[in-house]
């Protein structure tokens, strides 16, 4: 199974790149709890207000936590020359960049879900609201993750596009924080069900699960030459 | 002639100069005929003479969708068949796109200050327009980053694709969004069942706007072709006397 263990060789690589210094992964997390800190200086320290925010406040620092980290998901290894290494091996590229997105998410994805417990106590969250965030959390990221990754795909063929990136992929998350917002919200307040907003914000993971490693491998083939 | 004759760029030129002249007349006749019947038609009961800003406002919200849907067919050609005529088509359609949905949304606007009377609310559909404008404006922005306008056009073919994926998950997501948030929604008008008096007005200025489009359509693929020849000849003179 050389196909496997080359990818399996890829995800530990990426895994421990982002794990050492200068990696960059944690950074992700550490962003997530600033904005979070930051979100009472702009509304005001009551904590009842906060309570109600709570889901929204979390679910935008998750989206720009991860928005931020993505920008370097293809850029260090275009400058290395390991991408064109990818590009030209046997294993398809689509599935590399599968395994990428995989990586990645654990190293900066899951990171903001075990994070989520300690913000939901800042944001006076009881115990069931700050599972249901972090429950949603799991379930979204991914999503993220790979519809972000075709932004970054997008990025790394024009050599500066960190900006850019915000502004392809911001829009193309909506459905996820609709989604994810509103599921956190039927779990803490009603009267919508949990399971139904919950069941949709899978789909969407896996949708870019499909549509995320193609349309980045495309961009990737098109766009270096 | 078939769609690769059409891949000669001066054998499209030549298409368009004679097509471009008849299509302009079309337009503007059809054009003043609907907005002679917009302008003569009777006033809504319930929303008087403002009931006249549907006729611009309806189209234009028409072509915003379909001119994604163009930008859509063109990114297959850029993609699948390596189509040269696709890649123009497709960099011409997106300013043209996001002009349609900008005046959607300014005449939507204009018409929700009296009827509403609120320039802007958060409704469904309101929202997945504005959401419709920002990636006509992303996509854009992609098209002036990239120097090359062939690696360009693929790149904006993936993100247009990957657009028209999304744009209906994105319109199916804020409508359940919104009717979450507000059951009841106050601000439906009428309903689909239009007297004829409006309709007929309103089907001519669809057609008039569809015309618009392909004249405006065709007359940036021409400047665009003309744009890249000029380009061309500049970098061929620049080596020239460089040698």
């Amino acid at each position: 199974m050389p196909r496997v263990t080359a990818l399996a060789a890829l995800i530990r690589r990426d895994l421990r790149i982002a794990l050492r210094v200068g990696g960059g992964a944690l950074i992700g997390v550490l962003f997530f709890l600033t904005v979070v800190v930051l979100m009472p200086f702009a509304v005001g320290p009551d904590l009842a207000l906060l309570t109600r925010l709570g889901p929204a406040i979390l679910w935008l620092g998750a989206l720009l936590a991860s928005l931020l980290t993505l920008d370097r998901l293809f850029t260090a290894d275009h400058e290395d020359g390991s991408l064109d290494l990818m590009l030209m091996s046997r294993t398809p590229l689509e599935l590399a960049c599968a395994a990428k997105a995989l990586a990645h998410w654990l190293a900066a994805g899951l990171p903001l879900v075990v994070a989520t417990p300690v913000l939901g106590l800042l944001l006076n969250l009881d115990a069931a609201s700050t599972s249901a965030v972090a429950l949603t959390l799991l379930a979204g990221t991914p999503a993220l993750t790979l519809t972000g990754m075709i932004g970054a795909a997008l990025a790394v063929t024009m050599h500066r596009g960190g900006l850019l990136l915000a502004v392809l992929v911001l829009p193309l998350s909506i459905p996820v924080l609709i989604f994810g917002v509103a599921a956190s919200e039927a779990a803490i307040a009603g009267p919508m069900g949990f399971g139904t907003p919950f069941s949709i914000l899978c789909a969407l993971s896996l949708i870019s699960l499909v549509i995320g490693p193609f349309a980045a491998a495309a961009c990737l083939r098109h766009g270096l030459d | 002639m078939t769609l690769t004759d059409l891949a000669n760029p001066t054998r499209f030129l030549s298409l368009t100069a004679r097509l471009l002249p008849w299509l302009a007349a079309a337009t503007s006749v059809l054009l003043l005929i609907g907005l002679y019947q917009s302008a003569t038609a009777p006033d809504d009961y319930q929303q008087g003479a403002t009931v006249k800003i549907m006729f611009i406002h309806v189209p234009n919200a028409w072509l915003s969708m379909l001119v994604w849907g163009v930008m859509s067919v063109a990114a297959l050609g850029t993609l699948v068949w390596r189509h040269p005529l696709a890649d123009v088509a497709a960099k011409a359609a997106a300013p043209i796109g996001a002009a349609f949905t900008f005046l959607a949304l300014v005449t939507g606007s204009l018409w929700g200050r009296p009827m509403w009377g609120t320039y802007w609310e958060w409704d469904a559909r309101l929202t997945s327009v504005l959401i419709l404008f920002l990636m006509y404006l992303g996509l854009i922005a992609l098209w002036r980053a990239v120097e090359d306008p062939s690696r360009a056009a693929r790149a904006a073919a993936v993100l247009t694709l990957v657009g028209a994926i999304n744009l209906p998950i994105i319109k199916f997501s804020v409508d359940w969004w919104n009717t979450l948030h507000q059951p009841a929604s106050v601000f439906r008008i009428g309903g689909p069942t239009l007297d004829r008096a409006f309709l007929i007005p309103l089907l001519v200025m669809a057609v008039a706007f569809s015309l618009l489009f392909v004249t405006l359509q065709l007359a940036a693929m021409r400047n665009e072709i003309l744009r890249r020849r000029v380009r061309a000849l500049q970098m061929m003179q620049a080596s020239q006397r460089a040698a």
